[in-house]
């Protein structure tokens, strides 16, 4: 099962012709990911890593049945691609690029909001490592060979931090059904708690690891959704221990502006909900581990 | 990206919100040249300095004559301020706006931000003034109102009466409240500003609506469409290091402790700086190098690092993804070679191409502390900090 991708979603590059999107795109091709095509607008007919080139998403959805798209367009013409995805039809997209402007991601969510849920294009990123379900397909940049197919679900804002938690998984011979990065950005596609919902629909899934950091209300409220909706158990790390207020810590996301926005605040928000905390971020096979067993 | 207050004044000045009469100045000498021009007999000496709450730090002087304004100038210049909003370090005032006293006969607060949970541009307003607004929502939450604006249509009018009305304006000063107010709507859409505060918002005894004060701060990722705007950097506000690293591409933070970070990925970075927290330690430094670690880059982040004399020791954690293990540990060797690197470094390898990369550290033949595991990594850096403190200590003795 896993969520979001398998190794039969039928994925799209956008930005297919670029360096990046070359290099990445040949990557998932041998992870084993079903890349169908890619989209680079003017070089539509041609044929790259042995692959239909597209000049329109639209196109790509009617020739080749493209259902997944990876974005790694530049952070200018970002947002326009975003929305060419959702309007084409596609049902689930990653954007890789990092650097988009706010006011365009509020356009993107703004525009994404106008479907009917049922038709409305799902969205992780921007400025995340992607999607990968284990064994099965990869949607993003992260080095496929860390994660171990298995039932723990993993949501995080980081990249590596999420690879330091497959890594540890693995150590322990513990496996991922998906693994979602959902961007350092202070508007993103998908929350932590939008994540969480899918993970408790999937029967694969039995435990959820959500790795946040500080910043921002998403990780609270994938605490209270956790609490009220979920009958997998949720084990956490909030990275921002150190971080001083009002300071940006690399993500654009990662500032305290507010109240309940420091680590050790949303670490015990979270542990009045019933989350499991991990204590280090070294601990977080380990608790996993636990929680495992338990069940 | 932050601009002075007369910056975002001459700004919104431009989208019809009303200013009192002011200029800059350099020096004491300018100072009273500009209350000159300005003519009448109080003005208020403001230090532009990239910080709010500069009343409490002393960086506002009313003054009644030109010798009062030269004095007030003579002792803002230069002077460090430090308010709760530039950390311990404070920030050096050099550059003053002398402006025009005005007749206060009501002070309010207003702002714009982007509301990270509505996904969306929210108006918060307070008809008490003056205040800091986190003082405010923590004492007074109701006397704060909040609107959403609907990023499709924009801010409408009923909205912006509404806040006038919620702000306790007369119905005389509505129109231009109105114009006020969605004249910084438009700056905001405009510019990409993230965040606009006018504190205090005042009517004047002549029951004008004037911005006594402003700040504005525009979303970075977007300055590459603000070329007007990326203009106004003062880069004497920002801190040198800090800036230094993003020219460089590196995203770097200065903190307090003493072991020095080198990591790739913010979260990462964030976590590894928990764990040294957790071992005993105190990190110097946020730094994240960034997915595409070069021999030159690693070189780059060392030195960064390494220009804080309070680091007594290093810690490099990489967890490769896009990049390669065997890349870092080649640059990390090059980098400590060609620095003549004197204090403890504990270098952490993990993912694509760890056992070269563990190999190139190994057969460096240079005092490097290895670690496996994030934990031991932390550890290490940890003791060997305190192993350097200790060395230092004796020698002392």
């Amino acid at each position: 099962m896993a969520i979001l991708i398998n190794e039969t979603t039928r994925i799209i590059v956008q930005g297919f012709t670029g360096k990046i999107g070359t290099f990445h795109a040949q990557d998932m091709i041998n992870y084993g990911s079903n890349v169908v095509g890619g989209i680079t607008p003017g070089k539509g007919g041609q044929t790259h890593l042995g692959l239909p080139v597209f000049n329109t998403v639209k196109e790509a959805v009617n020739q080749v049945g493209a259902e997944a798209s990876i974005i790694f367009v530049p952070p200018a013409f970002a947002a326009d691609s975003i929305m060419e995805a959702a309007d084409a039809g596609i049902k689930y997209c990653v954007a890789i690029t990092d650097g988009i402007p706010t006011q365009d991601m509020m356009t993107v969510k703004n525009f994404l909001r106008r479907f009917p849920v049922e038709q409305r294009m799902v969205l992780t990123g921007p400025n995340c490592a992607g999607t990968i379900s284990p064994g099965r397909a990869m949607l993003g940049i992260m080095p496929g060979h860390i994660y171990m197919q298995g039932n723990v679900g993993i949501v995080g804002r980081s990249g590596t931090l999420g690879y330091e938690a497959a890594d540890q998984m693995k150590r322990l011979g513990i496996g991922i059904s998906t693994s979602v990065g959902i961007g350092g950005d202070p508007i993103n596609g998908s929350s932590h708690r939008d994540i969480l919902e899918k993970f408790e629909a999937d029967p694969e899934t039995k435990v959820v690891v959500m790795i946040g950091e500080i910043g921002g209300p998403q990780e609270v409220e994938a605490g209270i959704f956790a609490k009220e909706h979920m009958t997998k158990p949720v084990v956490a790390y909030i990275a921002g221990l150190t971080a001083p207020e009002g300071r940006r810590m690399g993500h654009a996301g990662a500032i305290i502006s507010s109240a309940g926005e420091s680590a050790a605040e949303k670490v015990a928000i979270l542990r009045e909900l019933g989350v499991t905390i991990c204590p280090t971020p070294a601990a977080m096979g380990e608790t996993v581990a636990s929680v495992l067993a338990k069940l | 990206m932050d601009i002075h207050e007369y910056q975002a004044k001459e700004i919104l000045s431009g989208y019809g919100v009303k200013i009192a009469e002011g200029g800059m100045a350099y020096s004491p000498e300018e100072a009273v040249q500009r209350a000159r021009d300005i003519g009448g007999h109080i003005w208020a000496v403001k230090a532009q300095i990239h910080s709010g709450a500069r009343g409490k730090a002393g960086g506002i002087k009313i003054c009644k004559t030109h010798d009062e304004v030269e004095a007030a100038a003579e002792a803002l210049l230069g002077k460090r301020l430090v308010t709760h909003q530039t950390g311990p370090a404070g920030k050096v005032c050099g550059r003053l706006y002398v402006e025009a006293g005005t007749d206060i006969a009501k002070e309010m607060y207003f702002c714009f931000l982007v509301d990270r949970s509505s996904e969306r541009i929210v108006m918060v307003g307070s008809a008490q003034g003056g205040m800091e607004i986190e003082e405010l929502a923590e004492n007074n939450p109701d006397a704060i109102t909040k609107i959403y604006i609907e990023p499709a249509v924009g801010l409408q009018d009923y909205q912006a009466r509404e806040m006038a009305f919620s702000l306790g304006l007369d119905p005389e000063v509505m129109s231009h409240a109105v114009k006020t107010i969605k004249g910084c709507y438009r700056a905001l859409r405009d510019l990409d500003v993230n965040m606009l505060e006018i504190n205090p918002l005042v009517v004047t005894r002549s029951n004008e609506l004037v911005a006594l004060d402003a700040k504005m701060g525009f979303d970075d990722n977007a300055l590459f469409r603000q070329q007007k705007i990326s203009e106004l950097r003062d880069k004497t506000q920002e801190d040198p290091r800090e800036m230094a690293a993003a020219d460089r591409g590196l995203s770097y933070v200065g903190l307090d402790g003493d072991i020095g970070c080198m990591i790739n990925g913010a979260g990462l970075a964030m976590a590894t700086m928990d764990m040294i927290k957790l071992a005993g330690g105190e990190p110097a430094n946020f730094l994240d190098v960034g997915g595409g670690a070069s021999a030159e880059r690693t070189e780059k982040a060392f030195r960064l690092v390494l220009a804080d004399k309070n680091v007594k020791a290093m810690l490099v954690n990489i967890f490769a993804g896009i990049n390669r293990c065997d890349w870092i540990a080649e640059g990390v060797v090059e980098a400590v070679k060609k620095i003549d690197m004197k204090i403890p470094l504990i270098v952490r390898l993990s993912g694509t191409n760890v056992e070269e990369g563990r190999r190139i550290i190994a057969e460096s033949g240079l005092p490097i502390i290895t670690a496996e595991t994030l934990a031991e990594a932390a550890e290490k850096a940890v003791q060997a900090r305190n192993e350097a403190v200790a060395k230092e200590a004796a020698q002392g003795a």
